[in-house]
């Protein structure tokens, strides 16, 4: 590791952003609060791209692979609490590293955040509360920063809790509107849930291993010998069920983060945020902090399969039921936000399937065309004052050609059409889900299962293709169904909002280039996403790398999946790039069905019942028995009751009468004539 | 001729005493009460002049009588009290006399 202190400059500088405007912001003119909030983040991006250069330049070539020398940066000792009894240091730093992993995620999070500040000084221009905005947008950037380049667990933790805060301020920023504001809260407490399992699992780590900090864990973990993880008959040791436990705790925070079944009903909520937010925080940054958990910790879950194969499994279901519920929705962010949802339950799929790498690429990718499509419906949202519903919208493009242009980009991308760059990641995807073997005596050896995970992602990826378009023809093109007011003010947003679409329109096209996979002759043009990863997750790639199926069986499900993604979007061509009535008997059809798809399978409904309730209730039963009994009955009542007792003995030393005294006297110093005389 | 021994005068000097402390924490009436005084002082003075005779020591006796001067003051001084009450409140029991009680 080398020392470079730069890299404590980049997460510094948002949150001097996030304080300046925090204090004064309320004071200054609009222009100068979004200067300093975007010029922060920006001069961040520029750091990170300086850094970034020198980590490369550090590359050594060892055993076919390259070795890059992390830099590391401390800006104070948090906390030393000494030395625990089974030897291990208690202590940790506020300390940065940057190595490949976290060289990808910061310059997506300051490149894409600063492409997100500065369409937010177009979107958020006639907010009363425009300091309060831009400085919640600064502290996520802070806290997302310390997530990823943090040194060791805990301020990793800080940051995972960070961005967690953030986000419920930002999707609650408009407070006044209560359901705004529950959905802010809905989204701290989910999350909430998952951040306990996160810390307890961190405790067993730390309890287990001795260290928090990275570099310590991957020595530990380096150490391990299969003697320890099986027994003599080749089952699991309660060691290796104790690692097992530890990821699936942290698999749970990420269900949490990265809303993946059961905790992702925050998500959809959260489009009662602006949709900037949405784009930045639910598309490409915070979200995506369970995939870079799970990546950062590869090291411990490769030993770990039965925890992998519940990843695996959980992100196939959530990929897949969330595209079911995003085909019926008529508010173009509640499609994204559930297309966000099962486009997560693929990078899932991608590291429980043994590939971290398909699964960092794969967010590297949604980050640019999810943020795309996100700033594109704003850009609608905007130029139709305000209108959500795409049964409303419709002929957009004559009004909005550059919206509609870089929108279809982003659709191409995250269908999945070959050359764009979501055709790369998710091809990976499908790939490694369909040819993983695990190691180490996992339960996912055969061919059956790979197939149902291949079989799921396919199905997915064809539901993904048909809803994206469903939103293009019903948004873009068509007759225009506003109503006569909202159509004479449809307008072009301003150049603050459209350039970056057209950045990362561009990007969503070229960002597939960086990990072509071998398949295809990969890399390309010496680009090689999965080579520059490789210090940091090819321990765990390595025991995972039997796959089975060769090249043959490789093409001709590429073949298919290509097949499907287009057959996705000549079905949507026919029911809603054309006037049909084909949707609507469909919906007739299906009835019930239809009706349990579009209300989300009432989990919502579901969860209320029995947790909300069944929570109220206890937390009711607490009240009645701690509050009002022990507390108000039992010590207030029963001290003061106490008291009264006391006192009404005590009261009768002092009723006045003088003889009584004398008396008290008397008897004092016949005692006292006792203890001297005997 | 037997002298009488020591202890008997004692234990008459304590009997004494005892008997005016209870008076003083029982009686009722204030004269009655400092008459109660009065016998546990001359208890202790029979006390004193006691010890002085059988130590061959004045010193009892010259204490005695400054006992005997302190005791009339202080009843001159207690009789002035309980007329001044019995002007105000008619009565001297001392039950009765208790206006500072909270």
């Amino acid at each position: 590791m080398e020392e470079y202190g730069l890299i404590g400059w980049i997460p510094l500088l948002p949150a001097l952003g996030a304080l300046f405007n925090g204090i004064l912001g309320s004071k200054l003119p609009k222009k100068l609060v979004g200067f300093v909030a975007l010029s922060m983040v920006a001069t961040s991006f520029v750091l990170s791209v300086i850094a970034v250069t020198k980590l490369m330049g550090t590359g050594v070539e060892h055993h076919g692979h390259y070795e890059y020398t992390p830099l590391h940066s401390v800006w104070w000792t948090w906390f030393d609490a000494g030395t625990l009894g089974n030897g291990a240091h208690f202590a940790v730093d506020f300390a940065f590293v940057l190595d490949p992993l976290s060289a990808v995620m910061i310059l997506i999070i300051t490149g894409v955040g600063s492409l997100i500040h500065l369409y937010s000084l177009g979107y958020m221009e006639e907010d009363p509360a425009f300091w309060r905005y831009f400085t919640y947008l600064n502290l996520f950037v802070f806290a997302m920063l310390c997530l990823v380049l943090g040194d060791n667990l805990v301020v990793l933790f800080l940051g995972w809790e960070g961005v967690g805060v953030a986000s419920y301020l930002l999707i609650g920023f408009w407070y006044s509107d209560e359901d705004k504001a529950a959905a802010g809260k809905k989204a701290f407490i989910t999350n909430r849930v998952g951040d306990f399992a996160v810390l307890i699992g961190l405790f067993l780590l730390f309890h287990v291993a001795g260290s928090f900090e990275f570099e310590a864990l991957r020595q530990w973990a380096s150490h391990i010998s299969e003697g320890q993880l099986l027994d003599a008959d080749g089952g699991m040791t309660s060691f290796a069920w104790l690692l097992t436990g530890i990821c699936i705790l942290f698999f749970i925070g990420c269900t949490g983060k990265s809303a993946q079944i059961p905790l992702y009903v925050w998500l959809p909520d959260a489009m009662a945020g602006p949709t900037p937010v949405s784009a930045l925080i639910h598309a490409a940054t915070m979200v995506t902090a369970g995939v870079y958990l799970i990546a950062r910790m590869s090291f411990l879950f490769a030993y770990a399969p039965y925890a992998l194969a519940l990843v695996a499994i959980v992100g196939a279901l959530t990929a897949f039921f969330a595209a079911t519920i995003g085909i019926t929705q008529f508010d173009i962010k509640k499609v994204l936000a559930y297309s966000t949802v099962s486009q997560l339950g693929y990078m899932f799929l991608a590291v429980g399937s043994g590939s971290f790498f398909a699964g960092v690429f794969h967010l590297m990718t949604h980050a640019f065309f999810k943020a795309l499509l996100f700033l594109g419906s704003g850009s609608v949202i905007h130029g139709m004052h305000h209108e959500q519903d795409i049964r409303k919208m419709g002929g957009l493009k004559e009004y909005m050609p550059i919206t509609r242009w870089t929108f279809l980009i982003g659709c191409i991308a995250i269908a999945g059409v070959p050359m764009f760059s979501g055709f790369f990641s998710k091809d990976e995807i499908l790939w490694y889900a369909l040819s993983n073997e695990h190691a180490l005596g996992g339960p996912t050896t055969s061919a059956l299962w790979g197939w149902m995970l291949w079989g799921l992602g396919a199905a997915t990826a064809g539901m993904t293709a048909f809803y994206m378009f469903r939103l293009y023809f019903l948004t873009f093109e068509g007759e225009c169904r506003a109503d006569e007011h909202t159509k004479a003010h449809i307008h072009e947003s301003p150049w603050q909002m459209t350039v970056p679409l057209v950045v990362l329109a561009f990007l969503s096209v070229v960002g597939g280039y960086f990990g072509v996979t071998y398949l295809l002759g990969g890399p390309w043009f010496g680009l090689d996403l999965h080579g520059w990863l490789h210090q940091v997750i090819g321990h765990g790639e390595a025991l995972y790398s039997n796959r089975f199926g060769g090249y043959t069986v490789a093409y001709v499900t590429m073949a298919i999946a290509i097949a499907i993604a287009a057959g996705g979007i000549f079905l949507a061509y026919t029911l809603y790039g054309k006037p049909s009535e084909v949707p609507g008997q469909v919906r007739e059809r299906l009835g019930l069905v239809y009706d349990a798809v579009y209300n989300k399978y009432y989990v919502d409904e579901i969860y209320e019942a029995t947790l909300g309730r069944g929570l109220r209730a206890f937390g009711h039963l607490c009240h009645r028995f701690f509050d009002d009994f022990v507390i108000d009955l039992v010590l207030v009542g029963g001290s003061a009751w106490l008291m009264r007792l006391v006192g009404s003995v005590l009261r009768q030393l002092q009723n006045g009468d003088v003889q009584r005294y004398a008396a008290w006297v008397v008897f004092g110093a016949g005692i006292l004539f006792y203890l001297i005389a005997f | 001729m037997t002298t009488i021994p020591l202890s008997w005068y004692l234990t008459l000097s304590a009997v004494l005493f005892t008997i005016g402390a209870i008076g003083v924490v029982t009686r009722r009436n204030a004269i009655v009460l400092f008459m109660c005084i009065e016998i546990m002082l001359n208890a202790v003075n029979l006390s004193f002049i006691a010890f002085s005779r059988f130590h061959l020591d004045h010193g009892g006796h010259l204490f005695s009588l400054m006992v005997i001067a302190v005791a009339a003051a202080e009843a001159g001084i207690g009789l002035a009290l309980i007329v001044n009450v019995f002007r105000h409140r008619r009565t001297v029991n001392v039950d009765e006399v208790n206006l500072l009680r909270q």
